[in-house]
């Protein structure tokens, strides 16, 4: 299993999907603390609009075009959802709910009546995504790597993940101090002169980044799962926030792993020559290792409530 | 043609489409409204995504025991079986762990939808059975469904609504005021269990209709469109019945009729247009009326400080006084006052002086506390006390 084979089919399809997994999992720490987990499922649901309108506009199936698209609809979608909730004094998830499948149901009801036949765009492509095809064809074995010429082959996907995964870390660790304070005590924060406002919306639009740039190489399931998963398997592994962090990054990467290993591999040994889905796989795998935390993990009750442990 | 559907003369099958999505929408409007009153209005998200590895799951049984897999109870049954697992994981991992509801709906969602996909590309490899169509849970298809199923779909819909129909009363207590439930000895525990049960049932009928992912909204949309027309639980669930019903029904006849247009989300989108109307033209809470009544505010309160500065022959400059004052007769374009202007500045300074006097008179507090600048004094005091306080109104002194 290791070897060029491996290089060529498997690694760049599993370092985008570590990638994807870290990415998405760093703003997730904060979005589960801050109880908005639930942002992350309604930006992946809003892309798909984003994704159609953007095709229809252009004609052609692009990437920069796609990721404006689903960006700007995500930018869209959190502006209604807030306006629905000023304007109509309805509480967040109500409104998010509102807003995400009218969004969505657009999106299908777009993509049913224009004609895509010819193009690959499809709901269950944007849902599901095909991290197996990310494949490095012009790889030929592990001394590829230093070879310029091949690595100029490598699947466009890997960069930008990799550069998106960069982004987010970039924006944690200037942000640190603020995003501490304020998801923990808002109230404080403020009194310290942190515009809690203007962060939060920064927090939610770097998740937004992480998911749009990820869904197109993995879909939208495993983003929603990474956002949620990791981090709340690591909030029921330790009380202190950095800790927690190093948790998350842990369980992402390992969800990723695992998963695209049982997807591709697993099959083969129940004797089945067909792979099943990557994305469903690792999303299944980051449940397990939340279900794991929720049964054994050390902090995995309310601290004052005697009545939890046992 | 969509005149011929919404009045149900598109066939049989059609017709028992249309009728049972309507019963399913006015279900869903019912069941929703207490879980919008709740608050746990996304709780139906977790469940409608956990449908899919019961169905993935009941295929793969009904397959191996020998049939094609197309059985439509079985699949449902499947469903449900597999959104109470979800359901129970959900407030396991809510009441037990220290994890907010919102990460346990987002992390039983993502996982149980996950995995029913990887069960579904299992599914795509089989050799036996017929597995063309499961991808039609997603998204709901009606179009060329079998007899059995529109038979299935409509009285399991009627079904749903009956239920709903018979918990409504102990449902719309526990919703909106659960302390009060507790005390007058109902059981809200297993109030909110029935609650998820009717979420349970409405999401497994709806899948063959609306598809698991946009079922939520058939949950969401009608009561919070309800709650903009009306301040009372129950009304609230009348008219999302209503409104879930109409969604539902307008949506599957335009679906039948025209072609290309998937029912669920055309059934999701008439909903959200009422939605938007709702949201724009409802009295009170609507955004058209709280613009009238932020208007009709600031008139007032430009007319009385316009008229407290002609009686005390202080120069306006502020453009939209001068032009209320203008539009009411009251004051010229220059800024000078007519005579009915006069008048009205006159009294509005007389109020204004009586106002005055009596925030400065203890005796007076709790009348003055309505002091806002723009309720007249009569209101508050009885005409004895003006005279009373007019007495006290310093005489200013004619020039002689």
């Amino acid at each position: 299993m290791i070897g060029s084979e491996f290089v060529a089919l498997s690694l760049t399809p599993m370092l985008i999907g570590i990638c994807v997994a870290i990415a998405c999992a760093l703003p997730g720490n904060f979005l589960v603390l801050r109880k908005q987990a639930l942002i992350g499922d309604a930006i992946s649901h809003v892309v798909l609009p984003g994704i159609v309108v953007a095709f229809l506009l252009t004609g052609v199936v692009s990437t920069w075009p796609m990721l404006l698209g689903a960006a700007a609809a995500a930018v869209v979608a959190v502006g209604a959802i807030e306006a629905v909730r000023r304007l109509g004094r309805i509480e967040p998830g109500a409104a998010m709910g509102v807003i995400f499948t009218a969004m969505f149901a657009g999106g299908v009801l777009l993509l049913e009546q224009s004609d895509t036949s010819s193009v690959h765009l499809d709901v269950e492509h944007a849902l599901y995504g095909n991290l197996e095809s990310l494949i490095w064809l012009d790889a030929r074995g592990w001394g590829s790597l230093l070879d310029p010429v091949a690595l100029a082959g490598l699947p466009v996907e890997l960069p930008r993940m990799a550069l998106t995964l960069l982004g987010v870390i970039a924006f944690i660790v200037l942000m640190w101090r603020p995003l501490k304070i304020s998801t923990f005590d808002e109230g404080f924060a403020r009194t310290m002169g942190i515009r809690t406002g203007p962060l939060g919306l920064a927090l939610v639009i770097v998740s937004a980044i992480a998911a749009v740039a990820a869904f197109d190489a993995v879909g939208s399931i495993i983003v929603i799962a990474m956002f949620i998963c990791p981090p709340a398997a690591a909030r029921l592994m330790t009380n202190r926030l950095e800790t927690q962090i190093a948790w998350s990054v842990g369980f992402a990467a390992l969800a990723a792993v695992l998963g695209y290993v049982l997807a591709g591999y697993g099959p083969l040994w129940f004797g089945s020559a067909d792979s099943v889905s990557a994305a469903g796989m690792i999303a299944t795998v980051s449940g397990i290792i939340l279900g794991l935390a929720a049964i054994w993990g050390p902090c995995r009750s309310r601290s004052g409530s005697a009545a939890a442990i046992g | 043609m969509i005149f011929d559907a919404l009045t149900l003369q598109l066939g049989y099958n059609a017709t028992l489409v249309t009728l049972g999505a309507a019963l399913l929408g006015m279900a869903a409007g019912v069941g929703g409204t207490f879980l919008f009153l709740r608050k746990r209005a996304l709780v139906s998200d977790a469940i409608s995504h956990a449908t899919l590895p019961g169905v993935g799951l009941a295929f793969m049984v009904m397959v191996a025991m020998g049939g094609d897999g197309r059985n439509l109870i079985g699949l449902l049954i499947g469903a449900a079986l597999s959104a109470g697992i979800g359901l129970l994981i959900l407030s396991w991992l809510s009441n037990r762990t220290r994890l907010n509801e919102d990460a346990a709906i987002g992390a039983v969602l993502s996982v149980f939808f996950g995995f029913g996909i990887v069960l579904l590309t299992i599914i795509q490899t089989m050799t036996s059975g017929r597995q063309a169509g499961l991808e039609g849970f997603l998204l709901g298809s009606t179009a060329g469904m079998l007899r059995v199923d529109a038979m299935v779909i409509a009285i399991s819909a009627a079904l749903t609504l009956a239920l709903v129909l018979l918990l409504r009363r102990p449902l719309t207590l526990a919703s909106f005021d659960p302390e009060f439930a507790t005390s007058i000895g109902q059981n809200v525990r297993r109030t909110d269990l029935a609650m998820m049960g009717i979420v349970l049932a409405v999401t497994v009928v709806g899948l063959k209709i609306v598809g698991l992912i946009l079922i939520v909204a058939l949950l969401i949309i009608p009561p919070v469109t309800a709650r903009f027309w009306t301040e009372r639980a129950d009304h609230v669930v009348i008219l999302s019945g209503a409104l879930g019903g109409i969604s539902a029904f307008v949506g599957a006849a335009l679906s039948a009729a025209l072609p290309d247009l998937p029912t669920g989300p055309i059934i999701v989108l008439v909903g959200f247009c009422l939605f938007g109307l709702s949201l724009l033209l409802a009295p009170g809470r609507g955004v058209l009326s709280a613009v009238v009544r932020h208007r009709s505010y600031q008139r007032r309160v430009h007319l009385r400080q316009g008229l407290l500065a002609l009686a005390q022959g202080q120069p306006i400059y502020e453009k939209l006084t001068l032009k209320l004052l203008r539009n009411e007769g009251w004051a010229l374009p220059d800024g000078v006052a007519t005579d009915q202007g006069r008048a009205r500045a006159a009294r509005a300074l007389l109020d204004e002086t009586r106002w005055q006097l009596i925030r400065r008179d203890p005796s007076f507090e709790a009348a003055a506390a309505h002091y806002d600048g723009l309720t007249p004094i009569e209101r508050v005091l009885t005409a004895d006390q003006i005279i009373e306080i007019d007495g006290r109104i310093p005489v200013p002194e004619v020039a002689s």
